[in-house]
């Protein structure tokens, strides 16, 4: 088991360190930010002086040496633009992305576990078939787009709700969240929703999946052969063991719910750090680009990490064949 | 469909045809297979047609939405039905710029179709070849191979995309290839699990006695019959290109404004969201929703028709 995690681990490091190797490699190759940065007037000595405060005179292996170096010590660079630590700016900005990542996921599961249980006890009911034809529009639509129909619709159309922004925060154990107030919730939904789609298809389809499976095993015969009420075999018998895919499932997407966010955030002017990165592309601002994509591949590589460990624990049968192979 | 014509050997079936009645090709037994679903077909016609309108968009929009000297400011945000400038009516309203929707969506559709089918093709040679040598070679060669595409996977497609548009700028070219590298690895990982199971069977053991050639084991006998899960794979994956390109278009990091895709299209569009101009996002959405749906209502079909597993 030790040697398990600890073979894990270093894998884990090799590719943080592989990915941060290909990061640096891949925006280094951007165009020149001294061209943004100065006024179109100044000369030559101007553009020296920036390049040499900004490092950039330097060959291309002291750039990543002196990278790597401030970013073991958690120091990712400053900001060009808001001359500002690039990490700092990136988690002034996380909490609101996360919020908007938790939502999303928590929609997906409160809706789509019934919805999709629903689908997989009545197969040939009609409902049953919308919600399935539904959940194919729900992987077909694009998110963006969709996003820009809710706007249209329940901003501009009916005025419900607002289309940008965050509205309001408050401080709940130290981090800024819009949900403990009206306001916030009424500017939090659309987001939410629209990020949510994606995976709530995936939800239903899993959950719908399960329950067919699940309902044909001896224990949920045996439970309704003892009388088992039906809202209580249900409720337990199969919903538990649906439960365990679509967690499953849940955590490794969460990752990509957090990535993915920098669409809808662009679309609802959401303040997060998905937005902050389509900025940075837009300003050739390398330090943050190059935070951003660390942060993301970080929270990647833990998740996996934690998802494999938690399977070895749970099945030992993966870590036979990992320490095997 | 050729390609899987080959799947099933008919000789023998062919033997037997004297005694049966009616002796069903493989192919003809896919088609009846397939046109069981009524949307199926439905969408199967719905992609041919958004094909040919694809292929002669030059001949069949009503104007050229970008020849600058019938495109007049003028002719800004006309709503649906408005007669611009020229007399002719835009049935779709015009754009910020006076372009005539109708037309700028059906080009747009085949700059779309361009590049998702473009990048998918390519994709799916690299990814069949690599996915087929690592099935074949195994070992260190598989493993390398296989690790590449299990870090590349772990990621989101549309994270990849991004980074490597924001190093390699904005382009067709550029976008397509971003595509190809987002892709491979798909074909890659469902070739390659084809590959291994087909490879034990007795076909490609007695093609080892005969001592043929390597790179005729792979590609004469083992590649057609791996076919039925490349296509499937093929028609999600066009799908998905397809919408990731509109996304990264949307952001502003796919094609230039040059080369309006349908995703750009709908990033103009948004610009007017708030002064109520719906039709200028609205519409290009509706024809990327129709391509995307019914492409995946296809990919669906096929996959239920194809998978032997399945088949009752």
């Amino acid at each position: 088991m030790t040697v398990f995690i600890i073979r894990r681990l270093t894998q884990a490091v090799a590719v943080v360190f592989l990915m941060s190797l290909l990061v640096f490699t891949g925006v280094f190759m951007i165009g020149d930010p001294v061209e943004m940065l100065v006024a179109d007037d100044a000369d030559e000595e101007d553009r020296e002086m920036v390049m040499r405060n900004l490092g950039l005179d330097q060959p291309y292996h002291i750039q990543y040496y002196r990278f790597l170096a401030s970013a073991l010590r958690g120091n990712l660079g400053d900001s060009f633009v808001f001359e500002e630590p690039a990490l700092q700016l990136i988690l002034e900005r996380m909490p609101a992305t996360l919020e908007l990542a938790v939502f999303a996921l928590l929609l997906a599961v409160v809706i789509g576990i019934p919805l999709g249980m629903w689908a997989g006890l009545k197969p040939e009911s009609i409902s049953a078939k919308s919600i399935i034809t539904g959940s194919i529009l729900g992987f077909s639509l694009p998110t963006f787009w969709v996003g820009i129909m809710m706007i249209m619709l329940f901003a501009v159309g009916l005025g419900w709700l607002p289309s940008t922004g965050r509205g309001p925060t408050e401080e709940f154990w130290g981090l800024q969240v819009s949900f403990l107030s009206a306001k916030g919730w009424s500017h939090l939904i659309l987001p939410a929703v629209n990020l949510s789609l994606f995976k709530l298809s995936l939800v239903i389809r899993l959950s719908r999946a399960g329950t067919r499976e699940v309902i044909h095993q001896d224990y949920v015969k045996f439970a309704r052969a003892k009388g088992v009420s039906r809202s209580r075999i249900i409720l337990v018998h199969v919903l538990k063991n649906i439960l365990i895919p679509v967690v499953t499932v849940l955590g490794l997407e969460f990752g990509g719910l957090v990535a993915f966010s920098v669409v809808t955030e662009t679309v609802f002017a959401w303040p997060g750090m998905g937005r902050l990165l389509i900025e940075s592309i837009g300003f050739l601002d390398r330090p943050v680009i190059v935070a951003y994509l660390m942060i993301i591949v970080l929270l990647f590589v833990f998740i996996n990490l934690v998802v494999d460990v938690l399977y070895s624990v749970l099945d030992p049968r993966v870590r036979l064949v990992d320490v095997k192979g | 469909m050729t390609a899987f014509n080959g799947n099933i050997p008919d000789s023998g079936e062919q033997d037997s045809a004297a005694i049966n009645v009616k002796a069903e090709t493989p192919f003809q037994r896919f088609l009846s297979d397939y046109c069981e679903s009524k949307l199926a077909v439905v969408s199967f016609f719905v992609v041919v047609a958004i094909v040919f309108v694809a292929l002669f968009a030059p001949l069949l929009a009503p104007t050229d939405p970008y020849d600058l000297t019938t495109v007049t400011v003028k002719d800004k945000t006309l709503s649906l039905g408005g007669v611009m400038g020229s007399g002719q009516a835009a049935y779709l309203g015009t754009d910020g710029a006076g372009r005539d929707m109708m037309s700028a969506i059906i080009h747009g559709l085949r700059i779309s179709l361009t590049v998702g089918i473009g990048s998918g093709i390519v994709a799916l040679l690299i990814g069949v070849c690599l996915g087929l040598i690592a099935a074949y070679a195994g070992g260190r060669v598989d493993a390398m191979i296989m690790r590449l595409v299990d870090i590349q996977l772990s990621f989101p497609a549309i994270l990849i995309a991004l980074v490597l548009l924001a190093t390699l700028g904005k382009g067709i070219d550029k976008t397509i290839i971003a595509l190809i590298v987002v892709q491979w690895a798909y074909y890659a990982r469902t070739v390659r699990g084809s590959a291994l199971v087909e490879r034990r069977k007795e076909y490609i053991e007695s093609a080892i006695c005969l001592a043929l050639p390597k790179s005729r084991i792979v590609f004469s006998h083992l590649l057609p019959n791996v076919v039925a899960p490349i296509i499937v794979v093929g028609t999600m994956q066009t799908a998905h290109a397809i919408t990731l390109e509109a996304t990264l278009s949307f952001l502003g990091l796919g094609l230039p404004q040059t080369e309006p895709s349908l995703g750009s299209l709908i990033a103009n569009g948004f610009d007017y969201v708030h002064s109520g101009h719906y039709w200028i996002s609205t519409y290009p959405g509706i024809a990327l929703l129709v391509t995307i749906v019914s492409i995946n209502l296809v990919g669906d079909r096929l996959r239920d028709v194809l998978n032997p597993r399945l088949q009752k």
